[in-house]
């Protein structure tokens, strides 16, 4: 049993598993940010597309309204970029099994912040199209609702990237 | 959980259509009956067809809402807790057609969007299959088609199918999907329990047989509520003031039309949180109950023109705008 665990720890601390963390760090934040997203935009959407069957004329402010939760998994690809410029894939060296654990714990803020960040930014922006709808000349007000949520995927951009950057 | 943000989204347009307290005021301030209803015409009610028939628009806006909700549900049965009133009545019509054949043409006897067609509610009880009925309305059809066929008595008749109703309504409550739904029954068996306990104690029934007309309604007592009927509509009012319902004392006090009006304002106010509500059934249950309290509001607000009624009692008639 003893032994069994030994070799196991020897096995993922080896420096080959370096680049198996960092580019699960980098899958994260691309599935959990993009994945926050497109559920996000695909609530806009549908919210979208109700007050358009009524209102066709406010295409153009239901699309940007229905697009903000769309960032997050822009983050989340910007900073995998990142990741895959610095562990040999696009650019620089295979990291070591602490590296790459590091690269992995600095993907998680955008990734799981992303997440949430996104979900709950689409439901802002599902109540600001229903403001829309019946407030044609309230746009102002109703894109800057489900912006603020934005700065908490900002936060966690910053961090994510920072990390990532000094790594 | 299912979410409706598709079905939302298209109401929260379609409320900007709801006639608001400042439309109210420009019918009431219209010359004559016809010029109202050219402002209903301009405000786009009716299918343009019907010139000049009150009925036929409002019809055509009932119709309406309920094409929208069937546009927008598919054949979900959300809503049909909304839909039961129209069954029950178009069976009490059925009933008593067959009885006293009054030769009156379909439209004017029976509702259209129950949740069953008036025709197959007309066969039933035409051929007595009452089976064929949905099973809460069976019994009531059976019963209340053999106390009018022995006796005569359309009121006992009407007050098998009320209460029959009520229970159905009642049912549907404790398994409504949304709280607006569950809030609609509670209100609407509230405002027939007090009605049927005044009408039956003007008729001179006793307590306990005022009691068993009665449906079992949420924070209602039905022995007090059958005791102070019989000392009449004061003791009714004093009664419903040690109840949630105080807001309807005030009313009752004054005249039944008054309690109408106050019933629906409550269910009114019960609605309005769902305004801010964005994902759940509840602003297409508050939207269909607000379009049918405005074309309650209009169809008083025509008649009283059209009888040159003074525009203050028009005026005390109508319903809290939900729009």
């Amino acid at each position: 049993m003893g032994n069994t665990v030994t070799a196991a720890s020897s096995v993922l601390l080896s420096d080959s598993m370096g680049i198996v963390y960092a580019l699960l760090g980098a899958a994260l934040a691309t599935f959990l940010a993009g994945a926050g997203s497109a559920i996000g935009v695909g609530m806009g959407g549908r919210a979208a597309a109700g007050v358009l069957t009524e209102k066709p004329e406010l295409f153009a402010k239901v699309l940007i309204l229905q697009l903000l939760p769309g960032t997050q998994g822009i983050y989340g690809l910007l900073v995998a970029f990142v990741v895959l410029g610095k562990i040999g894939i696009l650019g620089g060296n295979a990291p070591t099994a602490a590296q790459g654990l590091l690269f992995l714990a600095a993907c998680l803020p955008i990734g799981v912040a992303g997440l949430i960040s996104a979900i709950h930014q689409g439901k802002a922006s599902v109540a600001s199209i229903s403001l829309l709808a019946k407030r044609p000349e309230s746009f102002g007000r109703a894109m800057l609702l489900p912006a603020m949520v934005e700065t908490y995927a900002i936060l966690a951009l910053l961090v994510s990237l920072l990390t990532v950057a000094r790594l | 959980m299912k979410d409706y943000i598709y079905e939302v989204a298209r109401i929260r347009v379609m409320e900007n259509g709801l006639l608001n307290k400042a439309d109210f005021d420009q019918l009431l301030a219209a010359p004559d009956y016809e010029a109202a209803l050219a402002y209903l015409k301009d405000k786009g009610w009716g299918s343009g067809e019907q010139s000049g028939s009150a009925e036929a628009m409002l019809k055509a806006e009932e119709d309406a809402t309920w094409t929208l909700m069937q546009e927008l549900l598919g054949e979900g049965r959300e809503l049909d807790i909304l839909r039961l009133g129209r069954d029950y009545h178009n069976l009490k019509a059925a009933i008593k057609d067959l009885y006293a054949a009054s030769g009156l043409p379909e439209d004017r006897l029976y509702q259209e969007g129950g949740t069953l067609p008036y025709r197959e509610i007309i066969q039933a009880v035409t051929e007595k299959s009452f089976h064929k009925l949905p099973p809460a309305m069976q019994e009531a059809a059976a019963q209340a088609t053999q106390v009018l066929s022995q006796t005569g008595d359309g009121q006992l008749c009407d007050n098998i199918i009320d209460k029959a109703a009520l229970n159905a309504l009642r049912e549907a409550m404790e398994e409504a999907p949304d709280p607006v739904l569950a809030a609609f029954a509670a209100t609407t068996v509230v405002n027939a329990d007090i009605r049927m306990a005044l009408r039956a104690a003007t008729a001179g029934k006793s307590a306990p047989e005022i009691r068993d007309m009665l449906a079992e309604a949420p924070d209602l007592n039905l022995n007090l509520l059958a005791e102070a009927a019989v000392s009449g509509k004061a003791s009714v009012a004093e009664y419903l003031k040690t109840t949630p319902y105080e807001s309807l004392a005030g009313a009752l006090s004054r005249s039944m039309s008054a309690f109408e009006c106050a019933c629906d304002d409550l269910m009114t106010e019960r609605i309005r949180p769902q305004k801010s509500e964005v994902l759940s059934l509840g602003p297409l249950a508050a939207y269909v109950i607000a379009r049918e309290t405005e074309i309650k509001s209009v169809r008083l607000l025509l008649t009283g023109l059209q009888n040159n009624l003074p525009r203050e009692m028009i005026q005390e008639s109508l319903r809290v705008c939900y729009g």
